[in-house]
């Protein structure tokens, strides 16, 4: 009994699910050598490069993890909509949100006592980006409202009502800069690896990966977000509450992708202004569908990006590569990989179908 | 007209079928019988030149053809109508028959020219159907003779039909088979795929048994009955009729007073309805679909709220209550659209299973699971509910329809509830299937749950209820003790002939 047939189709297609990732990555960085080729550098060496830029130095590889952290965050924030078939596209404003959140915490309550402050300041930067992602949930629930074109506009909101922050209310008592004062000591990462910028948000990430691990694989929360996700009807019908779930999702969501502005706040700038986020939200939403909406997929893909970023500066360096590389090799892996599961999904597709054959007799 | 000789094919090492034979005369209803996987469709995925077979000769009209696609077995006059259809929703009548021909006018559509013809085609075999109207605005039936209609427009002297009635009511069924007859009556030949034998007894000519990939006979129709052709099916003997004790049913389980419903479209559906279920007791609800049967059952389960009314469980009253409560107070509820409403399709067998339960003390503490738990609970149904399949981590998707039911059933009801609500509980399943469905509702009965049961299917209502509401319109116009039903009187009933007395029936 040890090899079922269903136990071997699990088992194969964990195996699918990981290898159609890194056959992406691997055709991405073959036709990455021929765009190097074109303009006559080795790509072996420009390749080298990256490597060594990303891994090869404390100080670089640090840089990979100080970019993979929001991206870990906002990537498992999107594994929590995604997984209920909401499509969260506002990570974000929802990051914005939280890195406001954040900045007021550690500007207001400097009052509280040590140990509670930085654990109050993770709060607010999650319930500042939870209730920003809410807001788009109950629309959804309460009036059936698209929630890609809700949570799209409400980012454009985030931003500029952030940088009305930055401007106007909460701008620096000096009033130079359009950016606020900045936050109390014990609402800060501390810094892990001096002098490096690694700090304890990378932690935080790792820590919330694990736990996301253990609520879709034990919890019942993490059943019901399923259930609602994978029908809406038969879980409405089974008498589990759509509504709530949904609006449920939508603050976890949101608030990871809280939790994200708030590690840029309270790791990196301590201070909010403008352009803290380089695009996170939208490139988590890539992180989260690369890491096959599995947290631990979703971690690894983060640390994966964050290297592609760090990596492409030192490349740009080191052999005058323009660094946008990077980013082209990001879009064709993600190409690649969605391209690999429409081929995977007709192989499952055709052995669901003859073990169904193979059933009826 | 046609012969299959020793048709085999295999999926996989599997053989579906197994050196089959079937001959099909002009002038007949063909039917193929056989539960589901027997084969049935299989064969005739060959016929219609979507699978090649590894052996096996076909001729048709005496001379041997090689059918390698759909499109060939048009040209040789062969038509099939899928289960389900093969229509553009937002294309006409007429522009879905004629779709993929070769205009009459090069590369525009003679309208006029096409309108005759399929008028012509239509009276000829009482096909009704309006061709310049919009595809998603008939009603399944009307859509199933568009699909007919596409045939015959293409010459089709063989027509396939693959279950066509699984998704009628009992009249268009019978709509159904009298254009069936006038068809065979002007020569056509027709096969008529189905595992519901009293169909096959009603329309066909001959019959064509399958089970497991093999033929079992082919028998003419007017020599068998229900009970020879199911054995055939099943290869054991299947009790049709169940047995079953009178019972004297005890206290009031559900009780409804009054309740007004309106439908999806804001429509009053119910127009204030009382009743009440007792313990120990099956009530049937009988009815032509959409006389509020729908709204009825989704109001007592809490799917939908009532405009007026009040429903009580147990003596509690629970018309506002969430689903949930309800569920905790012994509600149960197997709905009719078993893929949609009733099971996750991409969720394993056991996830299914706690999926109304998956809160419970039983299955997770703190909002954790206990997998052991959960697993052996799991097992433990699959075994008692006979439910088939290569254990609790399959997908629900990969059952077949009576297992998938059996999956529901036992999620509903391994907690002895006291009231079950069973909305077409054996619709599109086979007769196996059926039996089992059927058997388990009224050992349920005998231990005291009180059951209703909505349905459309007629021989259903009166082989388990032990009372009868015939529902018309939004309201019960009649109520019959099991004894004194029969077909005839709830029939008439149905179609909104109240207050029948003994003159009528005769």
């Amino acid at each position: 009994m040890a090899n079922t047939p269903a136990e071997v189709r699990t088992a194969r297609s964990i195996v699918l699910a990981v290898l159609t990732p890194i056959a992406a990555i691997l055709l991405s960085l073959l036709i990455g050598a021929i765009l190097i080729t074109a303009v006559d550098v080795n790509p072996l060496r420009a390749y080298a490069a990256l490597l060594t830029g990303a891994f090869g130095s404390l100080n670089g590889f640090s840089e990979t993890l100080v970019k993979a952290t929001p991206l870990m965050l906002v990537g498992l924030g999107i594994v929590f909509a995604f997984r209920t078939r909401i499509w969260n596209i506002g990570g974000e404003g929802q990051l914005l949100l939280g890195a406001l959140g954040a900045t007021l915490a550690g500007l207001y309550l400097g009052g509280l006592p040590s140990w509670l402050l930085l654990p109050a300041t993770i709060l607010a930067g999650f319930l500042f980006g939870g209730l920003w992602g809410a807001m788009a949930g109950f629309l959804k629930a309460r009036y059936g409202t698209n929630e890609i074109i809700v949570t799209i506009m409400m980012n454009y909101i985030a931003l500029y009502g952030v940088s009305f922050m930055n401007h106007v209310p909460l701008r620096e008592a000096i009033g130079i800069f359009p950016q606020t004062d900045l936050i109390v000591e014990g609402a800060r990462f501390g810094r892990l690896l001096p002098p490096t910028r690694l700090h304890a948000g990378i932690l935080v990430a790792l820590g919330l990966a694990f736990v996301s691990t253990v609520v879709f694989q034990r919890t019942t929360l993490g059943y019901r977000l399923k259930a609602v996700g994978s029908s809406p009807d038969a879980s409405r019908y089974a008498g589990i509450e759509v509504r709530s779930t949904v609006i449920l999702s939508m603050v976890l969501s949101g608030g990871l992708a809280g939790i994200a502005g708030m590690s840029e706040i309270s790791g990196i700038h301590h201070r909010l202004m403008d352009n803290i986020s380089s695009g996170y939200g939208f490139t988590g939403i890539v992180v989260a569908l690369l890491g096959r909406l599995h947290p631990l997929g979703v971690a690894v893909t983060a640390i994966f990006f964050g290297a592609l970023n760090v990596g492409a500066d030192s490349m740009e360096r080191t052999m005058g590569l323009p660094s946008p590389l990077a980013f082209i090799l990001q879009a064709l892996v993600v190409l690649f990989v969605l391209g690999g599961d429409m081929l995977t999904r007709k192989a499952v597709r055709e052995r669901v179908r003859r073990l169904w054959v193979e059933r009826r007799t | 007209m046609l012969q299959m000789h020793n048709i085999t094919k295999a999926f996989s090492g599997t053989l579906a079928n197994d050196r089959v034979h079937l001959e099909v005369e002009s002038g007949e209803v063909h039917a193929l019988l056989g539960e589901n996987g027997a084969g049935k469709s299989t064969l005739m995925s060959i016929l219609y030149g979507l699978y090649e077979p590894q052996e096996g000769e076909i001729f048709l009209r005496g001379e041997p053809v090689v059918i390698h696609s759909p499109r060939k077995a048009i040209d040789l006059g062969i038509g099939m109508v899928h289960q389900h259809f093969m229509l553009v929703p937002a294309l006409t009548a007429l522009e879905n028959i004629v779709m993929g021909l070769p205009g009459h006018r090069g590369f525009f559509l003679d309208r006029f020219q096409a309108t005759t013809r399929i008028k012509d085609i239509s009276s000829r075999y009482g096909l009704d159907v309006e061709p310049a109207v919009e595809t998603w605005q008939l009603s399944v039936g009307v859509q199933q003779r568009v699909e007919i209609l596409k045939a015959l427009y293409r010459d089709a002297r063989l027509l396939i039909l693959d279950e066509p009635t699984a998704v009628l009511t009992p009249q268009e069924s019978s709509k159904l088979f009298r254009v069936l007859r006038t068809l065979a009556d002007q020569g056509h030949s027709i096969i008529f795929v189905t595992h519901k034998l009293e169909e096959v007894l009603e329309v066909c000519d001959r019959a064509t048994v399958l089970r497991d990939g093999k033929n079992i006979a082919t028998v003419r129709c007017a020599d068998v009955s229900a009970e020879i052709l199911a054995e055939m099916m099943v290869g054991r003997e299947v009790m049709l009729e169940m047995k079953k004790e009178t019972t004297q049913p005890g206290q009031t389980v559900l009780e409804v007073e009054d309740l007004a419903v309106e439908s999806d479209r804001g429509v009053p559906a119910l127009h204030g309805v009382s009743f009440h279920v007792r313990d120990g007791e099956i009530v049937g609800v009988a009815g032509v679909d959409g006389n509020g049967q729908l709204e009825l059952v989704e109001t007592i389960a809490g799917l939908r709220p009532p405009e007026t009314g009040k429903t009580r469980l147990l003596g509690q009253d629970i018309t506002r209550e969430k689903i949930r409560v309800r569920s905790e107070s012994g509600m149960a509820y197997i709905p009719e659209d078993r893929h949609r409403h009733g099971l996750i399709l991409d969720f394993d067998l056991s996830d299914n299973l706690i999926l109304r339960h998956y809160n419970a003390e039983s299955f997770s503490r703190r909002g954790f699971f206990l997998p052991h738990s959960v697993q052996s609970f799991s097992d433990r149904l699959l075994e008692e509910y006979d439910v088939r399949s290569a254990g609790s981590r399959t997908l629900a998707r990969t059952l077949s329809g009576g297992n998938q039911q059996k999956l529901i059933l036992a999620r509903e009801i391994h907690n002895r509830p006291s009231l079950l609500l069973a909305s077409k509980p054996t619709r599109g399943l086979d007769v196996g299937a059926i039996e089992f469905v059927r058997k388990r509702l009224i050992e349920e009965r005998d231990r005291g749950m009180a059951v209703l049961l909505i349905s459309t299917d007629l021989e259903e209502i009166l082989a388990l209820s032990d009372r009868i509401l015939i529902l018309y319109e939004g309201q019960f116009v009649g109520e019959l003790a099991a004894e004194d039903a029969d077909a005839g009187t709830i029939g008439l009933m149905m179609a909104g002939g109240s207050n029948v007395t003994a003159e009528d029936r005769e």
